[in-house]
């Protein structure tokens, strides 16, 4: 099997498009943006600055491959997390533009390129060094709602079955990647770093309505805590942040819903 | 420090400052309120009078001020218990709170003229 490549030039006539006559002969329009990132560096002085660079691009690469053209030919000191590149480890969430996002999923011309293009790390969790925020609350608080299968009794020899129903109730919330989007654009996080956030959340609902699963009450009772579901004010930009697409806010409402009902 | 920059919530975020803001506004016009129906136990003359500084107008636009609070903060609480109860509140949350607004701004251009009418006939005739 070989790879199609495109060897005959477009034939006269032919109605093309600008932009595929642009791919067709390889050329890019190539714009130039600001990236303002936010630099923090500990060691060297104690308050955050804004600092601007300037590069060419295409607008539709990623802000993450833009990041990377700052750090690997402008200035290497330039420090944050990535790692698969490609939605799925969850390393490089950050504010760009305002709102969370991956660096990965977000093209250029998505994010009004005209204008300079703010970069800061998530809020709401320790700064370590510039994009690099300290992820261990995060971790604890995902930690502490148990997220793995809880059963009695004996395993089944073979599997533990399932219906197709049952798997659509939590199935929502098992594509959640541990990046932090949704719990650092919480309003209510920013400002109790103890409440759980919705990424906890998140994971203990992937269990608690798992019907294999058997530790639901003691999870429910974990966020029925102060710092629980209830601190939930609802502002859904958890939901707006989400990278994978979970309906998180919807989520913590039927653990909560859960709670008064005990049913699940 | 240079400041961060304001995180870019949606309506979802912007609602609730607001149902905060007006949920504090109430709070202070009871605290208030309360004060001044206490007066009456000090002695009626002190009450009368403080009752009648109300009757001018920057008391008057502060009351159409009242009431669009306690409207937003009444009607958004009632989305707010949608979210909360009914199973596609956090799908329609959206569509909920435009529905609130429209209706508050309804209410409120229907209570323009009954509340402010003192205001007005004193500034226009």
């Amino acid at each position: 099997m070989s790879t199609p490549t495109i060897e005959d030039a477009p034939q006269a006539g032919n109605p093309h498009s600008a932009g595929l006559d642009a791919a067709e002969s390889g050329k890019v329009e190539l714009i130039t943006i600001t990236v303002r990132i936010r630099r923090f560096n500990p060691e060297e002085h104690p308050d955050a600055v804004w600092v601007d660079y300037q590069l060419t691009v295409d607008p539709k690469i990623r802000v993450l491959d833009a990041i990377n053209t700052i750090k690997w030919e402008q200035d290497g000191t330039l420090t944050y997390r990535r790692s698969c590149a490609h939605g799925v480890c969850g390393s490089d969430a950050m504010r760009i533009n305002g709102k969370n996002r991956l660096a990965c999923k977000t093209l250029i011309k998505d994010v009004s390129p005209e204008k300079p293009i703010t970069i800061e790390p998530i809020k709401g969790l320790t700064v370590l060094k510039d994009l690099v925020v300290d992820m261990d609350p995060f971790f604890q608080a995902y930690r502490d709602v148990m997220p793995f299968l809880i059963t009695t009794g004996n395993e089944p020899t073979r599997e533990r079955i399932q219906s197709e129903e049952d798997v659509q109730r939590f199935e929502d919330t098992t594509k959640c990647i541990l990046c932090a989007a949704c719990t650092t654009s919480c309003p209510v996080f920013w400002n109790d770093g103890q409440y759980f956030g919705p990424a906890a959340i998140v994971n203990a609902h992937r269990f608690i309505f798992d019907s294999r699963d058997e530790g639901a009450e003691q999870r429910l009772e974990i966020l029925n805590d102060r710092d629980g579901v209830w601190r939930c004010r609802t502002t859904f930009n958890c939901t707006d942040a989400c990278p994978r697409g979970i309906e998180v806010t919807k989520a913590i409402q039927e653990v909560k819903r859960a709670l008064v009902t005990r049913r699940f | 420090m240079p400041a961060g920059t304001l995180y870019r919530g949606r309506e979802g975020m912007w609602s609730w400052v607001a149902h905060r803001v007006t949920g504090v506004l109430i709070f202070f016009f009871l605290f208030a309120h309360v004060l001044d129906t206490a007066l009456v136990r000090v002695s009626p003359e002190a009450y009368n009078s403080t009752i009648a500084t109300y009757k001018t107008w920057p008391v008057n636009l502060m009351e159409y001020g009242l009431t669009a609070a306690i409207l937003f903060h009444a009607l958004n609480g009632l989305r707010v218990i949608a979210v909360d109860f009914w199973a596609k509140g956090p799908k329609y949350q959206r569509q909920m709170l435009w529905t609130v607004v429209t209706v508050w701004v309804v209410l409120m251009a229907g209570a323009f003229y009954p509340i402010l009418q003192e205001t007005l006939r004193n500034w226009f005739g």
